[in-house]
């Protein structure tokens, strides 16, 4: 009796988790259902998920050629790429600094990082955006990135690291002659390595899908990030040619799904790691 | 007075050694502000100087494409609590976050509760609940606004079966911030999962066992006794996450709704975002900004807090 019992309960358990996820992944199964089924049979709604008549090429076509789709996914890539570099460049040292040297200004330094963890991008965005006019530097790669050169919440990430760290590590290496900088690049980085992955996770997807920044400083496609594109596309198509979008939204949602898929336990390590102490 | 009785050579020895170990301090320590000049200079450059300008701004009627403003003292202020658009925003929000806030958190508790205790399919079931974690807001939110359209979406299809006459989710002022927050929640639910994952793992199996002993059989008795108050200090951390997130809200605003229909959408950043870089108005944005950032503010303190106490426990 109690088998059975605890049976059904296992069942009751894995019926809900699977209901659940199929809701979760419905968005993702009628993007793809509705980027293979051609205008007409959008527009009849029926509810039926494989298409009649295939149409996931002509719709992917069009959204290749209405949109510079190579363009949009390299400036991703470019802004990215640019604002992970920079603020590991710069937070690493700094938080080195904090945690291991004999640094007065240390203390000041850790207001100074709280202070920084609590104002967001859109509470410094108007000044900024002011200075970039003024300087004459919108619609540019610098202007979509430089505000985010510096990641207080990397050096706070990368401190808590650091600290853990045995100091044996780096009094081996100043006995061997090394200045601080080659420490830095040649015993801190490589044994610190999880905690960049987990980092460069949380950058690049806060980056990747980032709108606010990139509507605020780009007016053209030539410089627009997948986001920004996306929101053109919609513009320039009157929103209604659903296959389209949806093919469209395929091929930008795609790369960073696809790279979440491929390296799914660096992912969720690295979002709660990064999660935790944020 | 020992150090007369050492010979001579030994103070003057020592003192070079003393030297020797200041100069290397003095050397460490120019060392750490080379390594940290570039964050300190960047921190200045882009957080508090820009924060200290929004402050300044907020005090005049600085517009963009107009070089001269004058310092006018609270009148934004002033003009902020009267204007309708502005109080509709702030209440927009709340009702946002007041939907978004309980079901997120408690669906990603619930989801990580039945991953936790189900050995089946477990890594299956972790990804599939991410994913939208993973994926591009806007592009989702595109998907939804077809998933939800009033009349060839899927979700009205579904209702119209059941004999029920879908809303028009986005279109109308009853139903669009429930729709953008269900959205939210979607989005929402994987990142609070995996927080609330890790929270569990780290509850000593112990615990369970001397519960059982002292009688807890059930699962739920389990739950009360051991489970809710040690994921305590995890459930109020991704509880103010949840709300700093939710008050937020501005992809799935712009993608969707931009504020509409007849500002049932409008939302703080929304509001700002209009003010400031389509409008202009930097002076009146900037005052905008200013009680935006106050919310954070007290929001972010209660975090700390939060953080301080597990920084305790674990």
């Amino acid at each position: 009796m109690k088998n059975t019992a605890l049976f059904s309960m296992r069942n009751l358990r894995l019926g809900v988790l699977s209901a659940g996820a199929l809701v979760f992944l419905a968005p993702y199964i009628w993007m793809i259902s509705t980027a293979a089924k051609s205008r007409e049979e959008i527009f009849s709604s029926s509810l039926t998920l494989l298409p009649q008549h295939w149409a996931l090429w002509e719709n992917l076509a069009k959204a290749l050629t209405r949109v510079p789709m190579g363009q949009l996914l390299w400036n991703g890539l470019v802004v990215c790429g640019l604002i992970f570099f920079f603020q590991v460049v710069i937070a690493i040292p700094c938080a080195y600094a904090m945690a291991k040297l004999k640094f007065r200004a240390a203390r000041t330094m850790m207001t100074l990082v709280m202070l920084g963890l609590l104002i967001p991008i859109h509470a410094t965005a108007l000044p900024i955006y002011v200075a970039l006019n003024k300087a004459g530097m919108l619609n540019s790669y610098f202007a979509l990135s430089a505000p985010f050169f510096i990641s207080v919440f990397g050096i706070f990430l990368f401190l808590q690291f650091f600290r853990a760290m045995p100091d044996d590590l780096i009094s081996a290496a100043r006995l061997d002659g090394m200045s601080e900088l080659a420490i830095v690049n040649r015993v801190i980085v490589p044994n610190a390595w999880p905690a960049v992955t987990a980092f460069a996770i949380f950058s690049v997807v806060a980056h990747w899908n980032d709108l606010f920044w990139p509507l605020i400083v780009i007016t053209g496609s030539e410089r627009a990030t997948p986001p920004l594109g996306l929101l053109f596309f919609r513009a320039a198509e009157a929103g209604d040619d659903y296959g389209a979008l949806m093919a469209a939204t395929l091929i930008i949602t795609l790369p960073l799904v696809a790279a979440f898929l491929l390296a799914q336990r660096r992912f969720i390590e690295g979002i709660t790691l990064t999660g935790l102490k944020g | 007075m020992h150090e007369t009785a050492i010979p001579n050579l030994l103070p003057a020895a020592r003192t070079t050694a003393r030297q020797a170990a200041i100069r290397a301090a003095k050397r460490e320590e120019r060392v750490a502000w080379q390594l940290a000049a570039p964050a300190i200079l960047l921190i200045i450059v882009l957080i508090l100087l820009p924060t200290l300008a929004v402050f300044v701004f907020s005090l005049t009627n600085y517009e963009l494409g107009y070089d001269d403003f004058q310092f006018i003292g609270l009148d934004n202020y002033i003009e902020l609590f009267a204007d309708r658009t502005f109080l509709i925003s702030l209440k927009n929000t709340a009702v946002y976050t007041a939907i978004v806030t309980p079901f997120s958190v408690f669906i990603g508790l619930g989801v990580a509760l039945l991953i936790e205790s189900e050995t089946r399919g477990r890594a299956f079931f972790r990804t599939v609940y991410f994913l939208p974690v993973a994926s591009l807001l806007v592009a989702m939110a595109t998907v939804f606004q077809y998933l939800l359209h009033p009349t060839i979406g899927p979700v009205n299809a579904m209702l119209s079966m059941l004999g029920i006459a879908g809303p028009n989710w986005l279109g109308s002022s009853s139903t669009v911030l429930i729709s953008l927050a269900i959205i939210g929640i979607w989005q929402s639910v994987g990142f609070n999962m995996v927080l609330f994952l890790a929270g569990l793992t780290a509850i000593p199996r112990e615990l369970y066992a001397a519960a059982e002993v002292d009688g807890a059989k059930g699962s739920w008795e389990r739950f009360r006794l051991v489970t809710w108050p040690m994921l305590g200090p995890t459930t109020l951390f991704v509880a103010t996450i949840s709300v700093i997130n939710a008050v937020k809200v501005f992809e799935t605003v712009k993608t969707l709704t931009e504020g509409g229909p007849n500002k049932a959408s409008e939302v703080l950043l929304w509001t700002i975002y209009q003010e400031g870089f389509v409008y202009l108005r930097v002076g009146y944005a900037s005052a905008m900004t200013v009680i935006f950032l106050a919310f954070l503010i007290v929001l972010m303190l209660v975090q700390y807090r939060v953080l301080d106490r597990r920084v305790h426990y674990t």
